[in-house]
């Protein structure tokens, strides 16, 4: 709410300056020819002499024509406290026109006009809707609009933003777990381990996490490290190394690498840590949101289940 | 005819020096504005190199066709223009070679300090605080120099010309400062002191009228001056520059509103913006319509005055895109114009339509009387007219493009499946504007082509003067 100073103020400079237009017209055209004249002012400046033409008719008519049009837009569309004539429909309610209800207006009229066909959709669970091209493709198109910019337009990811494509699952990959993971997003939680093991352990235990998907390493720095990897790693990666969905930890032995599996990379994972966020998308869909979740996982789903 | 040394009494020397540079610098920022629109359509030519990236040449680009180009025409004209329409000297020739040198400086600071990457990152006033102080005592000194030259005018009255380089160059220098107020925190950096959505409100207050005042007001004085002077005929209507010059200048200063539809501006300043862009569209054609009709009972002079050309040429395109401006400020046609191509080419065709062509004209008149010829008296009549098809179809291939590709993208963000998702990624909208982009390059590069031949002719007429009074059959009058 602007104060009653500011309200004054501004309906001030905004029809004193319109209004002022109208009395400029009329003043200017006070004594004017009726005809058009070939007589000057008598000035002549450099040469160049100024004819005392009347103001052209359908230009004085535009210019009144935007003058009213401009009063009859602040009325529709309101100036500071005043709020205008025009309304929108939100909640089932009409309300005031602002820019943020026209945007809330228009996206309830269309999902109110969507939500019949995904309420069907939503009926069928995933492992059959799969099956239906169109209920695929729904969820295809979401996926380009809301998740592409992160794990790509083909759902094969890029460093540290999975892959969706295989059938490696750092939360679990039946049509539940994706729907939850879609639902109230996920945090990983790599620990930053410079501290604890060291330069020398560090470097060790890069050797020792390539040994588990049997890529090229030193074996005595391997052997090494494997005391440190039980007391420390196993306790979320698992003494198998095979992770454990329940807190979304990498499988170590599949050689799919979620941060990159050069010595570098893992090096810089076990230093530093890592902590990847998969967004939570119940609120960020809106409308139909958990229609659109079970649409955007039988998508995902569909990937690794042709 | 008057030539430079009919008039000893007038400082030509500072004219002859901005209208000069008014074409080395023209031929400068379209340069960059072509590599830019280059990189747009391939993006390779980025070279993988920091001070050669989009980003920063961007920048250069519009502060080099606007200020460095369009104020060193401005510069040029305003001082020609005053003198004549006052019959007086510049009030002091120290403080327009003041002028002259200082803001050349500028403009050489903004080219090297750009490309490193320094800057306010406010649009059209990215120069960095040091630059700023220079501008504005340049600014100062030339507001100074020009009204006082006014007081001392030996005409009773004031010519319109001059009402509006006077109103224009009072709102640059308050609107320039008012947004360029920073708190420096090292010599090549520093911070607006306005917050938030203020900053974008005091920021398109003035980046506005840098078109509203600079490229429209100050422009809208080189017409007046030129076209009846080109045209040999009188202004048309005296009541209609006034309605159009006092409703102009005021309503301009709030129409900066729409650049900040649908943001986190309240919306009851975006429609207060709207609706003074709307009002805009009949002051606005009021110059046009003045500028128009001088040209009655002189139109068959067009046939073989490719100067008068530009200027009429000039008069359409503003015509035009001050038609334009007001139907894309409305809210309506702004949701789908916003953020899109469509908003560059309503500039370009404002820019080159506009502003560059007046400019030519102007300068293809005033050049050869500043070396001691005829108005006009260009070295090749022929070179201008080809200068006239080549910007003008260039201009006309650049909006082209632009408007296809604005509006085609509005349509694609917009369109929408059966099914509720969106039809298109915003990369097929990338991907379908290339097309539009390559066109864009064609049509800057035309442009560019027409000020090199425009070099040429300059650099021709220059020296032909420069060889008759060598062999003294252009000697002073005694």
């Amino acid at each position: 709410m602007l104060t009653t100073f500011w309200q004054l103020w501004i309906s001030a400079i905004v029809l004193g300056s319109i209004i002022g237009c109208g009395v400029l017209i009329m003043y200017t055209s006070k004594g004017m020819r009726k005809e058009e004249t070939t007589q000057t002012t008598g000035h002549d400046y450099d040469g160049i002499e100024e004819i005392d033409n009347p103001l052209p008719r359908w230009w004085v008519f535009m210019f009144w024509g935007t003058i009213v049009f401009g009063f009859g837009y602040l009325a529709s569309y309101g100036l500071g406290n005043f709020k205008g004539f025009l309304t929108v429909t939100v909640d089932g309610q009409e309300v005031n026109w602002t820019s943020q209800n026209q945007w809330k207006a228009e996206v309830q009229a269309f999902e109110k006009e969507i939500a019949p066909l995904y309420a069907k959709y939503s009926a069928t669970p995933i492992e059959e809707l799969i099956k239906n091209q169109d209920a695929v493709q729904t969820g295809q198109r979401l996926f380009k609009s809301n998740c592409s910019v992160c794990h790509g337009s083909t759902a094969k990811g890029a460093q540290g933003f999975p892959n969706l494509t295989d059938s490696d699952w750092l939360y679990g990959g039946e049509p539940a777990q994706i729907v939850q993971t879609i639902t109230n997003g996920r945090q990983g939680a790599m620990p930053a381990w410079e501290a604890i093991l060291g330069d020398e352990g560090i470097k060790n235990m890069v050797q020792y996490v390539r040994s588990l998907s049997g890529l090229e390493h030193d074996k005595a720095a391997a052997d090494a490290a494997a005391p440190l990897f039980l007391q420390n790693c196993a306790m979320c990666h698992g003494a198998d190394a095979k992770g454990n969905i329940m807190v979304g930890s990498a499988n170590l032995t599949d050689n799919i690498w979620l941060y990159g599996g050069s010595s570098k990379q893992i090096e810089f994972t076990l230093r530093h840590g890592r902590a990847g966020k998969m967004p939570a998308h119940k609120e960020i869909l809106g409308d139909n949101a958990d229609a659109k979740i079970h649409l955007l996982a039988t998508y995902v789903y569909s990937l690794s289940h042709k | 005819m008057s030539t430079a040394f009919d008039h000893p009494e007038y400082n030509y020397k500072v004219v002859r020096q901005f209208a000069i540079m008014t074409v080395v610098w023209g031929i400068v920022g379209m340069a960059a504005g072509v590599l830019i629109a280059a990189q747009l359509a391939w993006p390779a030519l980025n070279f993988d190199t920091p001070w050669l990236s989009f980003g920063r040449l961007r920048p250069l680009h519009t502060n080099a066709v606007i200020f460095a180009f369009g104020g060193c025409a401005l510069f040029a004209t305003s001082y020609y223009i005053v003198q004549r329409t006052c019959r007086t000297r510049l009030f002091s020739d120290t403080l327009a070679s003041f002028t002259f040198w200082g803001w050349n400086v500028v403009i050489v600071a903004a080219a090297i300090t750009l490309p490193l990457g320094m800057t306010s990152a406010k649009e059209y006033a990215e120069l960095e605080w040091p630059i700023d102080i220079l501008v504005t005592l340049v600014w100062v000194s030339y507001v100074v120099n020009f009204l006082g030259t006014v007081a001392k005018r030996k005409e009773s009255h004031i010519y319109v010309a001059n009402w509006f380089f006077a109103a224009f160059m009072i709102m640059i220098a308050i609107l320039y400062v008012g947004n360029n107020l920073e708190i420096p925190v090292s010599l090549t950096k520093s911070y607006s002191i306005w917050p938030g959505t203020i900053d974008a409100m005091i920021q398109w207050w003035w980046g506005h009228n840098a078109v509203g005042f600079f490229l429209t007001a100050g422009f809208l004085g080189i017409m007046y001056y030129f076209v009846p002077k080109q045209a040999g005929r009188p202004v048309y209507s005296y009541r209609l520059s006034i309605v159009h010059f006092w409703a102009l200048i005021s309503i301009y200063v709030w129409a900066g509103g729409h650049h900040l539809h649908y943001s986190a501006l309240p919306d009851w300043a975006q429609t207060a913006g709207m609706v003074m862009s709307l009002i805009l569209l009949a002051p606005s054609w009021g110059g046009m319509i003045n500028g128009m009709m001088t040209l009655s009972g002189a139109w068959h002079k067009l046939r073989n005055d490719p100067i008068l050309r530009f200027l009429v040429v000039s008069l359409s395109f503003y015509g035009m895109s001050t038609f334009e401006g007001p139907m894309m400020s409305i809210k309506t046609v702004n949701a789908l114009s916003h953020d899109t191509d469509w908003t560059i080419g309503h500039v370009h065709s404002g820019a080159l339509g506009w502003v560059a062509m007046v400019s030519i004209g102007a300068m293809y008149h005033l050049i050869p009387v500043m070396f001691g010829r005829k108005a006009g008296d260009m070295y090749s009549q022929a070179l201008i007219n080809v200068h006239f098809w080549l910007a003008t179809i260039g201009t006309v291939v650049y909006i082209a493009a632009m408007w296809v590709n604005g509006i085609m993208q509005g349509l694609m963000w917009r369109a929408v499946n059966a099914d509720g998702t969106l039809t298109y990624s915003f990369v097929d909208s990338v991907a379908a504007s290339h097309m539009g982009y390559a066109a864009r390059v064609l049509g800057g590069a035309l442009f560019l082509l027409g000020m090199l031949f425009m070099a040429y002719n300059v650099y021709m007429t220059v020296r032909s003067a420069n060889q008759a009074a060598a062999a003294g059959t252009l000697a002073p009058q005694a």
